[in-house]
């Protein structure tokens, strides 16, 4: 995994709250074998009319929404299945942090093991962030915090041992394979045996 | 001791490694379940690192996601029916399998099913044991009071290479439910009220403790049905404590422990119910004994009603108008009477045989709508076994249903079985998200008897109407 530290970019606005993984990756796409590629069935059902032409009405396609690399959702986002293809998809197709004021477990816990940053902001923020798209934000890993314009900055939360994961592109399989002796010593002394 | 929770001992139990403030506890699993597609992706990073497999003894595969519900018994079969791409998975499960020593419940098994069916059945599902798999409904098997959660292919990956995981205690929530269920409401209604309740974020970072007589009164595969939607409310893990009902179910399983080992587990897993005066982070209590049929209107299970209700008005909110206009419901209307398209009885929260016998109850005798196609599809092919011995089958073809093979199916569209775009099913799977059954297909969750009710009327119907006839 890359280190990440702090990154800047313009938002792009999803408002819907409960944006679940069967819209970030229809189950149609899931029959494929590796990670890679996956960008292209990002919001497949929304980003696409019926006869696969891109809708210009949707966030994602608008020219100003090119290049951005931080998406602001409504609450509660990623909710649904554990399909690790959500976030290797939002990566895929270039975004690098999402902001929500809610953001479902196995979707964070599958970000971060991923790089992508999972970003809690207060309702207030969020509401600005939403009134707001397009806003020029910083993503910083480091101070944990989230820089907005006009040098405001909230911070967000980010435990220290993803926050280290993050900062020095550490790999936790890596982590607990060197814990290889303590799991050996503890199958061996445990009380029963599955 | 402190007093503890149900899910305090399981944890404390599996600590490898303790939490500290800098970093994660080491978790052990006892139990890993595999199927066809969040696996692949984790084989690759093994072989890329030359990792072998720690322990597939602990390890357990089938197949079902996108595994095809019409009769496959070989790999050649499946070429014929699947998408190439679908084919392609499986083949490589059963290739990775076989190479680090997994037992794949494969085509020829008569063991195979759904992946949250099939553990409960086989009785490796277990109280007090660590269950995960690379799929969010794993809350299923905490009905045995195990603790079981859903994890992403990386950490398939790190319980292959290590059987353990990076993880932060979660907080506990208790949701005490009292009261008796009137006749035609069941434990999906119950599972589905809560979410109603708390919201489908509403169990964001808690393990949550089902409790009280409403709980205790239940089977185990109403049990199920309930631990099984506790992701519907964004919790890691829904638990029941292990009783003398959870270990009738589980005796005699082919992979039960038996003699003296039972008898040894059933006395470790006496002391596993919480203490009586432990804490948990947060209590929630529902009345069940007035409850109705519940069924969802819009696109998340938190969006759901008693059967006999209006969808609620609008409130502006965006989010709540564009669900609507997607499910193609009015607010302040009724969803009572509405004609449907589809129903289907399936899926790893309605498939077991309880929930067969259910659907049967009501469809007995009676003709599916004849605008309404109806699919059956049973939890695994051991459910589908006994189903037929009960004569099951006859009763649903009999009324004009569909009687598949095991297999997710319907519940989401990667199999071959599809709700078309624009069409209502009524469906006993566990999410109705804008495009779960396919394309532009609008659901609408409820239990099996509510499902059967409707298939009969061909349109959204009480089921305890049905049965007082
Ligand atoms: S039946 Fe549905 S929810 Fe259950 S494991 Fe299969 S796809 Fe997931």
């Amino acid at each position: 995994m890359d280190k990440i530290t702090r990154f800047s970019s313009r938002t792009v606005v999803l408002p819907q709250s409960d944006i679940d993984t069967d819209q970030i990756v229809p189950a149609r796409f899931l029959t494929t074998t590796t990670r890679k590629g996956l960008g292209k069935a990002l919001f497949a059902d929304w980003r696409y009319d019926k006869t696969g032409q891109p809708r210009a009405d949707f966030a994602l396609n608008r020219p100003e929404a090119a290049g951005c690399s931080i998406l602001v959702a409504g609450n509660n986002f990623g909710c649904g299945s554990s399909r690790e293809h959500a976030p290797w998809a939002l990566l895929d197709f270039g975004i690098r942090a999402v902001i929500s004021t809610g953001i479902a477990d196995i979707f964070r816990n599958n970000s971060l093991k991923n790089g992508l940053v999972p970003v809690i902001v207060d309702a207030a923020t969020h509401g600005w962030l939403l009134a707001n798209p397009g806003a020029e934000v910083t993503v910083d890993v480091e101070s944990r915090t989230l820089g907005l314009p006009g040098d405001r900055r909230v911070e967000f939360p980010l435990d220290g041992f993803s926050r280290y994961c993050l900062l020095n592109g550490v790999d936790q399989l890596g982590y607990l394979l060197k814990q290889a002796d303590a799991i050996s010593r503890f199958e061996k002394e445990r009380a029963w045996q599955p | 001791m402190n007093a503890r929770s149900l899910f305090e001992k399981v944890w404390q139990d599996h600590q490898v490694v303790a939490e500290t403030a800098d970093a994660p506890a080491v978790l052990y699993i006892d139990l890993h379940l595999t199927h066809e597609v969040t696996t692949p992706e984790a084989f690759n990073v093994l072989k890329s690192r030359g990792l072998a497999v720690r322990r597939p003894d602990l390890t357990l595969a089938t197949l079902d996601h996108s595994t095809p519900t019409v009769p496959v018994r070989s790999l050649k079969d499946l070429e014929r029916v699947a998408e190439s791409s679908a084919a392609a998975q499986i083949r490589v499960m059963i290739e990775n399998c076989r190479e680090a020593g997994i037992r794949l419940l494969d085509f020829d098994s008569d063991q195979r099913g759904i992946v949250h069916v099939i553990g409960p059945e086989l009785g490796i599902t277990q109280p007090g044991k660590t269950i995960v798999c690379g799929d969010s409904h794993t809350s299923t098997h905490g009905a045995f009071g195990a603790l079981a959660f859903g994890i992403g292919t990386t950490e398939v990956g790190h319980v292959l290479a290590t059987q353990c995981l990076l993880q932060r205690k979660p907080k506990t929530l208790a949701i005490n439910v009292s009261g008796r269920l009137v006749p035609g409401v069941t434990a999906k209604d119950i599972i589905l009220a809560i979410i109603g309740r708390i919201g489908v974020g509403g169990g964001t970072g808690h393990v949550i403790e089902y409790r009280g007589e409403a709980i205790a009164a239940l089977s185990m595969d109403a049990r199920m049905t309930v631990c099984n939607m506790s992701i519907e409310a964004g919790a890691r893990a829904g638990m029941i404590a292990p009783d003398d009902v959870t270990f009738q179910y589980l005796q005699g399983r082919p992979m039960a422990p038996a003699g003296a080992a039972w008898d040894q587990a059933v006395k470790r897993w006496r002391g596993l119910p919480s203490d009586a005066d432990c804490h948990f982070d947060r209590e929630v209590s529902l009345d069940v004994s007035r409850l109705a049929p519940m069924i969802t209107f819009g696109t998340n299970p938190g969006m759901v009603i008693p059967i006999d209700a209006a969808v609620p008005a609008d409130s502006g909110d965006s989010s709540f108008r564009k669900s609507l206009e997607y499910m193609g419901v009015e607010a302040g209307k009724p969803m009572l009477g509405r004609p449907v398209d589809v129903v289907f009885i399936g899926s790893c929260t309605n498939s077991r045989l309880s929930d067969l016998r259910d659907a049967a109850n009501l469809l007995r005798g009676r003709k599916v709508a004849p605008s309404v196609r109806a699919l059956v599809v049973p939890g695994s092919q051991a459910t589908k076994k006994q189903a037929e011995a009960e004569g099951l089958d006859k009763i649903f073809t009999a009324a004009g249903a569909e009687w598949r093979e095991s297999g997710c199916s319907m519940c989401l569209g990667m199999n071959g079985d599809t709700v078309g775009r624009g069409q209502l099913c009524v469906s006993t799977s566990n999410r109705n998200f804008e495009g779960r059954q396919g394309i532009g297909a609008r659901t609408v969750l409820a239990s099996p008897l509510t499902a059967a009710a409707t298939a009969v009327a061909g349109r959204i119907s009480d089921p305890r109407e049905l049965l007082a006839r």
